[in-house]
């Protein structure tokens, strides 16, 4: 702060700092802030036939835990969502990682173009990737048949993946994780060649392998860029509606096995041929979402983030 | 200093056998996240027959066929979903970068009482997703009359864009040199004019934010499905969506509507990309 400036403020009120601040503070509050709020207030309440609105407190989530009409639909969306976060972190940020480590290494000739290629499905939107995939899968044009007979799986050639019960969610996850990897190879990317040249040519010189430099210094110090993309990869779980709307439509089919708290989300708000939407119950679905990403993002800061500073200490 | 130790490096017998692994990794990843991009691309400009009897096999004169693009042009209002995209990604950018550049001025540059909890105010929307308040978003756009309209979509997405774009340009704003600003204030600049200023000097941080923003907000489904669902107001994404379950056995229609829908953004990111990975990676590219 500057003297001058200290001055003024004394002498008058800052009205510039409320002109600054008041076109985001009034976007921002009136369309994410109260609507977030306000949809937390509904989840506790019910509305008949009628519209007129009456407090329940917090009898839609006790309906939604163990009325047989909504429990079995929850806990099957969160066991996929759990299934969907699994098979994201365990496959694709490793992946990520492989990739981002070939890619930071200075040898490797014609790194940019295959980072800008690599990248590519990441920009394109879901709607289009899930059909696209949906075509290569499908039985009558062959072509993932052709591939897997082409690398010697015969056996798998003439599954519909995208059809059984036992393969919907994984071949989801995995066109998913095909799209993403994108994300989490730039940030381990970024973080990979931020380490100084010196710390990994001092253990070049004391005669450590390039996968002994990987383990011993360069990973323990991305170790904050790890926690990010876990955090990231949790909370883009909750956004994955798109691809399965589009691919399985909105009953997340076959029977359900691809539901997760998305649609299962806009299923319930929205209603669906027979069935009229249900704004409070979806306000309900969104509730428990919420507690989800707040108890994640809380265990991601108090219990990786401030590990993981101490060990840099 | 780090030249010349790549130099020693480079002049260590090569590990010649580990650099053919690492490429043949990458090659075989980059023609995994090509292929079936390329695939539908091809096939797009083929006969229906061609597309199953030779689906690997570019376009020859007896394949080639346009019917696909015909019946897409016919059938579905793609000039215009284009132009509702256009509108509604322009004008939430635009948006978000003046709101953005302005709270985040007001952020970094004034010490006043509630600064660090205004920030973190601000800040919360980065991890909270804003679909969780859909319920209400959509009653409020009934209740101020805005349902069914692009402003709808416009407004929902600066609420979603602003707190990361003013995270990242708060950041950078505190970088700006304060003699630049303390000359402009002795000179009798008014605090209006000194942000006008330093614009130019935050570009490359707008640029991130415009490239972080741009693509979501062009490639969303779930806002223009709830909020802007009739045809005149469709986006390149809903109509795609709608017209490929409509058309879902047309394969010439289906490989044509899906190649137009990724064209423009393929070329946004072919102008962009450089920009975009910069961001990603957050100057620290070498």
């Amino acid at each position: 702060m500057n003297p001058a400036m200290h001055l003024r403020d004394k002498r008058r009120f800052p009205v510039h700092i409320l002109v600054f601040l008041a076109p985001a503070v009034i976007i921002y509050t009136m369309f994410m802030t109260y609507p977030l709020v306000d949809s937390l207030r509904l989840s506790l309440y019910t509305s008949d036939q009628r519209g007129n609105e009456s407090f329940v407190g917090l009898d839609n989530y006790h309906k939604l835990m163990t009325d047989p009409l909504w429990e079995p639909r929850l806990k099957g969306a969160i066991l996929n969502n759990i299934e969907f976060f699994a098979i994201h972190m365990f496959v694709q940020n490793p992946i990520g990682l492989l990739l981002a480590a070939l890619l930071s290494s200075p040898f490797i000739r014609g790194r940019a173009i295959y980072r800008t290629l690599i990248f590519t499905p990441t920009v394109l939107s879901v709607v289009l990737i899930g059909f696209i995939w949906s075509i290569i899968l499908s039985p009558l044009w062959g072509i993932s048949g052709d591939v897997l007979t082409a690398i010697g799986l015969e056996e798998y050639a003439k599954k519909p993946w995208l059809g059984l019960e036992s393969t919907a969610l994984p071949t989801l996850s995995l066109i998913s994780v095909w799209q993403w990897v994108g994300i989490p190879m730039m940030l381990f990317l970024a973080a990979l060649i931020a380490i100084p040249d010196e710390l990994v040519e001092a253990a070049r010189v004391d005669g450590a392998t390039a996968w002994g430099v990987f383990w011993r210094i360069k990973f323990p110090l991305i170790l904050p860029t790890v926690g990010i993309v876990g955090v990231l990869t949790f909370v883009g779980n909750f956004n994955a509606f798109d691809l399965i709307y589009t691919t399985q439509k909105v009953n997340a089919g076959p029977n359900f096995s691809t539901d997760i708290l998305g649609t299962f989300f806009y299923r319930t708000f929205f209603g669906q041929q027979l069935q009229p939407g249900n704004p409070t119950m979806g306000a309900t679905i969104a509730g428990v979402m919420f507690l989800i990403i707040l108890a994640g993002v809380l265990l991601y800061m108090f219990g990786w983030q401030r590990r993981v500073a101490q060990v840099e200490l | 200093m780090s030249s010349l130790s790549s130099l020693s490096h480079r002049l260590r017998p090569a590990h010649s056998l580990q650099l053919l692994g690492a490429h043949a990794i990458l090659l075989a990843y980059t023609a995994l996240a090509l292929f079936p991009i390329v695939l539908v691309l091809i096939n797009s400009f083929k006969t229906r027959r061609a597309i199953f009897k030779t689906p690997y096999a570019l376009p020859n004169s007896e394949t080639w066929s346009t019917i696909g693009y015909e019946t897409v042009f016919k059938r579905a209002n793609f000039p215009d979903y284009f132009l509702n995209s256009l509108i509604v990604t322009v004008s939430a950018l635009i948006l978000i970068l003046i709101a953005g550049t302005m709270a985040a001025w007001a952020l970094a540059e004034y010490r006043f009482p509630g600064n660090n909890i205004m920030g973190l105010y601000l800040a919360l929307g980065i991890m909270i997703p804003i679909r969780l308040g859909t319920v209400s978003i959509l009653r409020l756009v009934v209740d101020i009359g805005l349902v069914d309209t692009l402003w709808a979509l416009i407004l929902v997405y600066t609420a979603s864009g602003l707190p990361l774009a003013i995270f990242v340009l708060t950041n950078f704003m505190k970088q700006v040199p304060r003699d630049l600003k303390d000359a402009a204030r002795v000179d009798g600049a008014s605090e209006y004019r000194i942000y006008r200023m330093i614009l130019p000097l935050v570009r490359p941080a707008i640029g991130t934010v415009m490239v972080f923003n741009m693509i979501p907000i062009w490639n969303d489904l779930w806002f223009p499905l709830i909020l802007a669902p009739s045809e005149r107001n469709k986006t390149v994404t809903l109509g795609a969506q709608t017209f490929l379950g409509q058309f879902i056995s047309d394969w010439n229609a289906v490989l044509s509507s899906l190649t137009l829908s990724a064209v423009p953004v393929v070329i946004l990111y072919i102008i962009f990309s450089r920009q975009l990975i910069r961001g990603l990676t957050a100057g620290a590219v070498k």
